[in-house]
């Protein structure tokens, strides 16, 4: 322990504790804008910057550590009028267009000018206007609100392994720019949105897809089903300032219907489904490679569910094309189904149909606008909107979010299971697949306590189990006394360690579960600010929580989709499956 | 000198004097030498800078130490034929000051006769950089020998403590603490690196000292790299410096061939190889963690300290960074020990200083002093005195430096003393302006400079730099705001304050100095009825209320 003062205040706090946390303990919050807990303490905005005595200059309180007798002191008024300086110096390099701004009151910068009073700023802008980057669906990038911090290129590079963002020159010119060209779309770029998560202000943000949502409610001519993502009901009540991990699924569907959807769906009831396809699709490559000894079947199976998940793969590593679930996401299944088995059903033309869908996600937008996803005839997801855009939506119209009462979804595509709201957190889908696919084998419910596989859940950024099966069912004995190999990575910066090692052969596993964001979709680039680990433990714990509370736990139970295979699949890996719930992947390395 | 000549001829040949066709003036030397039939009494020798920096090609005569400027080639014939052959000097040419004398430098005091030792440049200018044997001869690589055979690493540590050296890079820290550091750390493998990246502008110190005594650097990289238990080194270097990485290149080759740098140096196990890097020009890359980075590979921009270098450096192992001149100080003090190192200089900061002068001097160029000789010193005893006008300021240690008024000239130039007035004897360059030159178009070229080289990692700096610039040249039209110059003041100690790295926080040394001294010129540029527009919160959109 070091004992320490801060502003003439006794502090006792364990040596190698940052000053930052250390006044933290005490009720003094010391302004920062670079730092990000966990991701990056680079010390470069200056905001944080504290006296310590016997110090020749200020010292950047997010990485000094304490050490025994240090006297520290946080807002002296050589303290105030530094980061007066700094504040008025960001603020003669930005555009003056809060009102206007993504942003506006979500803005670290704004706050920071806001609480430090600054009235005016004593420097001119000298700011050079740069155009916008709006070449890819996902992601916006305006370089003229870009504060420099560069906590997108820290989760961009070191986080996600992804490298698209770099600082570009030098000095005052410097620009955060992708590494390979002045545009998103020229660069590979996963469309993942961590930057957009990280970014205190509003320098990359989702591409907002709000007005085009609007203008489809407002056509008398089309109807309109929205579908809801796992990861929101968990977040959502953010926006409103509810506590991370405030459940809000009955006030959201409440919210949706009184904004004018025609049907509030669930990506859930697509979940569960995708368990039952990629599960029989596993089972089957088992047995092609166990009974067949077909070499041309690739084992580890890696889940496909997560689209930026998918751009990487196809970026990076394109040999791995065989190895992933040829099974659509949920969101795409969902499309496909809605305006097919569902438009039949209410007797709707496809091009009658809008479908919306609300995602944690960016690389969702990109994702419903591959060529490839139109098996409905038209595209499958019309629209994405982010939790964030949801958030705004629902302000536009006037809602009093927070005091709604809770609605039930619709019938029959908002009906699911537990197993399909854990798809939303790391580990999720993986467990969902045992809880199916276990019990498809061998009859039985897998044998763990509250069908949790907690060897994968958490926030440890590679997980491993091992499931040794026995007991099976006459037709899956060629499975009988295997041990299944799994592993679950969440982040792409984490994939890349499991890819390799399984490239490298370090590793055998059957089956591997990838989430391109850290926590998995809970923690998605489209998800309200700012992501800590903190707020990804919460969301995560509100999912279990929905799951334990469910009728039906097991996607295999879910009532809807046993209809509709029954009504209009067939059979798992059917041939409709195959047309409407399948897809191919492209290597797009060069 | 290893030739039995009776005359001999120092060709400088340093990156200045290459450019104006010294090697073309070498070869017409041996050629008019042989045409005279002079070759065995008369020999050619190449060397590096000889001194005078602004005079062209300069050869210096030895023994007599004539100096000839502005040589070129159609002047060798007749140059060889007064000179030589008929035996009187070359009056068209010659230079009025002469080649600084030899001294015994082991009985030398600098407290107690006037001026002329030389430490650092002892070889510069005399001996042929190309050509090991004469280091050799000059007591090259002793010091290594000694260190090897006869001291343990800590020894060695204690005798760089002893004498007291600091750090010629610019912030003076102090040498022998430094090794200490690195050589605490039982991480390895460690590394010693020559930072010869200099970008000081003005300062090319470190450029002669290579050019003119390269084996002198290997020397002292060698000897730090047996103190701290590194076996490798690397000289970061300009890539501008090309005549510098050539000789330095030969130098190694050289060394390695006679066993003095490689495997098993002296017959001993201990292993040093040096190797090269060349740095893409970027000033921030001379401070040390931003050098590291550029090493790695990484974008030029200084890193966290802690941990320092000595803990965690180049490739995360430890490190110790030192200046060109720094290094060229090892072996002598090795050599004749660290009392006799501080005869030299002042009680604080022993030893010797090399500088390039230049600006509106008589004689600009390279030369080395004790330190505390006083700024008035420099300039009229060894500079020549101002060339044109009055003595107007002087900036010393480059662009980073503090700019002295004329009450500032009888200062002495050592750490400590200029410490005392508020500045910093920074790099070794001075510049000394005459009465011509206006304080705001100064300072707007040294902004000019900062904001073009400031990495942009820092928002202090990034836009600091910028702002300064723009303030100086509202100044320089005339048009600065009415308190302009208050918001200099106060932009210039919160980049002090809070920039990153020194080079933001050096930028308030030009700028408050000039402040201090050159107020009533600065105010000049202010139009007292220009006031801001200033744009208030609800211009601005920043939102008052937070729920």
């Amino acid at each position: 322990m070091a004992n320490i003062t801060i502003n003439n205040m006794k502090v006792e706090v364990p040596e190698g504790t940052t000053i930052l946390d250390a006044a933290k303990t005490i009720g003094i919050k010391i302004p920062t804008l670079c730092y990000l807990k966990n991701v990056q303490e680079p010390g470069s905005c200056r905001m944080c910057l504290v006296e310590v005595e016997g110090a020749k200059t200020l010292q950047p309180s997010c990485v000094t550590q304490v050490s025994e007798g240090m006297k520290i002191h946080t807002n002296t008024k050589k303290i105030r009028d530094t980061r007066k300086i700094i504040l008025e110096l960001l603020l003669s390099d930005h555009p003056w267009e809060c009102n206007t701004c993504d942003r506006n009151q979500d803005c670290e910068l704004q706050k920071l000018a806001d609480e430090y009073g600054i009235k005016e700023v004593r420097f001119q802008s000298v700011k050079e206007r740069l155009p916008l980057d709006e070449s890819t669906p996902g992601i916006v990038r305006d370089p003229n609100k870009c504060i420099l911090c560069r906590r997108c290129v820290t989760v961009c590079q070191e986080v996600q392994g992804v490298g698209t963002l770099a600082p570009r020159a030098r000095g005052f010119n410097t620009i955060i720019a992708p590494g390979q060209g002045n545009l998103l779309s020229e660069a590979v770029c996963v469309q993942c949105g961590q930057c957009a998560a990280v970014c205190p202000v509003g320098a990359i943000t989702e591409k907002d897809d709000i007005d085009k949502v609007w203008e489809a409610l407002d056509d008398p001519n089309k109807y309109v089903v929205v579908q809801t993502a796992p990861a929101i009901r968990a977040a959502l009540g953010e926006c409103f300032d509810l506590e991370p991990g405030t459940l809000v699924k009955g006030k959201m569907t409440a919210a949706l219907k009184m904004l004018g959807f025609n049907a509030v769906f669930d990506t859930n009831f697509t979940a569960d489904l995708t368990i039952l396809e990629e599960g029989t699709e596993l089972l089957t490559r088992l047995k092609k490679v166990l009974v067949d000894k077909d070499k041309k079947v690739a084992l580890p199976m890696f889940t496909s569910c997560s689209p930026g998940w998918i751009n990487y793969m196809e970026n990076f590593y394109p040999e791995l094309i065989p190895n992933i679930s040829t099974c659509k996401s949920p969101q795409q299944m969902f499309g496909a189904v809605a305006k097919t088995y569902y438009a039949n059903k209410i007797g709707k033309k496809k091009e009658e149909i809008v479908v919306v869908s609300i995602m944690p996600c960016t690389a969702k937008k990109f994702e419903c606008n591959r060529e490839e996803m139109n098996a409905s005839g038209v595209k499958d997801v019309d629209y994405v909107l982010t939790t964030r855009e949801l958030g705004k939506f629902i302000k536009q119209a006037g809602i009093d979010f927070v005091n709604l009462p809770d609605e039930e979804m619709d019938a029959p595509m908002g009906i699911s299971t537990g197993a399909a709201d854990i798809f939303a957190n790391t580990g999720g889908v993986m467990e969902a697949a045992l809880r199916t696919a276990y019990e498809i084998v061998t009859g039985r419910e897998i044998p763990f306590n509250g069908l949790h596989v907690s060897s994968v859940q958490g926030l440890d950024g590679v997980k491993e189990a091992s499931l040794k099966i026995d007991g099976t069912k006459e037709e899956w004995a060629f499975l009988e006394g295997v041990t299944v190999n799994v592993a679950v990575a969440h982040g792409l910066g984490n994939a890349k360690k499991v890819i390799e090692k399984v490239l490298s052969g370090e590793k055998q596993y059957h089956f591997i579960e990838i989430m391109a964001c850290p926590g998995g979709c809970i923690g998605g680039g489209g998800q309200p600010r700012m992501t800590t680990d903190e707020v990804r433990q919460a969301r995560i714990k509100a999912i279990y929580k929905e799951d334990e509370g469910r009728k039906y736990r097991k996607s295999h139970e879910n009532p809807a989709v046993k209809a509709l295979y029954e009504e209009f699949l067939v059979k798992p890996l059917g041939e409709k499956s195959h047309h409407l719930l399948h897809t191919k992947y492209s290597s797009k390395k060069d | 000198m290893s030739k039995r000549s009776i005359a001999q001829i120092l060709v400088g040949i340093d990156g200045n004097t290459v450019l104006s066709g010294a090697r073309k003036i070498k070869t017409k030397l041996i050629t008019e030498i042989n045409k005279q039939g002079l070759s065995d009494q008369v020999s050619v020798i190449e060397t590096g800078s000889i001194g005078p920096i602004n005079k062209g090609v300069v050869i210096g005569i030895y023994p007599t130490g004539e100096m000839y400027g502005n040589v070129t080639e159609k002047d060798i014939a007749e140059f060889v034929q007064e000179k030589f052959v008929k035996g009187r000097p070359y009056k068209k040419l010659l230079l009025e000051e002469k080649m600084q004398p030899e001294i015994d430098l082991k009985t030398y005091d600098s407290r107690k006769t006037q001026y002329f030792g030389r430490i650092v440049l002892d070889n510069c200018g005399k001996i042929n950089p190309e050509d090991i044997e004469e280091y050799i001869g000059m007591g090259g690589y002793q010091a290594l020998g000694t260190v090897l055979k006869e001291k343990t690493p800590e020894e060695v540590i204690q005798i760089m403590k002893n004498s007291g050296l600091r750090g010629r890079g610019g912030a003076g820290f102090p040498t022998g603490l430094k090794w200490s550091f690195a050589a605490q750390e039982k991480e390895s493998p460690k590394y010693v690196i020559c930072n010869a990246d200099e970008g000081e502008p003005g300062t090319f110190k470190d450029r002669l000292i290579m050019e003119g005594d390269p084996h002198r650097v290997l020397e002292g990289m060698a000897i730090c790299g047996y103190a701290i238990g590194a076996n490798t080194g690397y000289i970061y270097i300009r890539g501008e410096y090309q005549l510098s990485i050539q000789r330095l290149e030969k130098a190694i080759n050289d060394a390695e061939k006679l066993g003095l740098l490689g495997k098993n140096i002296f017959g001993t196990d201990f292993d040093f190889k040096v190797k090269i890097k060349m740095g893409a020009g970027s000033y921030v890359c001379g401070e040390e963690t931003s050098l590291l980075n550029s090493m790695e590979g990484f974008r030029g921009e200084p890193r966290l300290k802690p941990p320092f270098p000595a803990k965690s450096g180049f490739l995360s192992k430890p490190t110790n960074v030192n200046n060109v001149e720094t290094l060229a100080n090892i072996a002598p003090i090795i050599l004749n020990g660290a009392e006799w190192f501080k005869k030299f200089g002042t009680v604080d900061s022993p030893g010797t200083k090399v500088y390039t002068i230049l600006g509106h001097v008589n004689r600009s160029g390279l030369i080395e002093v004790p330190m505390g000789i006083t700024l008035r010193e420099v300039i009229y005893d060894y500079a020549g005195g101002i060339s044109s006008g009055e003595f107007k300021m002087a900036q010393i240690g480059g662009t980073a430096g503090d700019i002295l008024s004329a009450e500032l000239l009888d200062v002495a130039l050592d750490y400590k003393s200029l410490q005392e007035v508020g500045h910093n004897l920074g790099s070794g360059a001075i510049l000394i302006m005459n009465d011509s030159v206006s304080v705001v178009d100064f300072l707007k070229c040294c902004m000019k400079f900062f904001m073009h080289e400031s990495c942009g990692r820092c928002s202090v700096c990034r836009i600091g730099t910028k702002q300064m610039y723009e303030s100086f040249n509202r100044l320089e039209k005339k048009e600065a705001y009415f308190d302009e110059l208050k918001n200099i003041e106060e932009l210039a100690k919160g980049l002090n304050l809070a920039s990153f790295c020194p080079l933001g926080q050096s930028v308030a040394s030009p700028v408050l100095s000039a402040i201090k001294y050159f107020e009533a010129e600065l105010s000049e540029g202010i139009n007292p009825n220009k006031i801001h527009e200033p744009v208030t919160r609800e211009e601005s959109g920043i939102v008052f209320s937070y729920s």
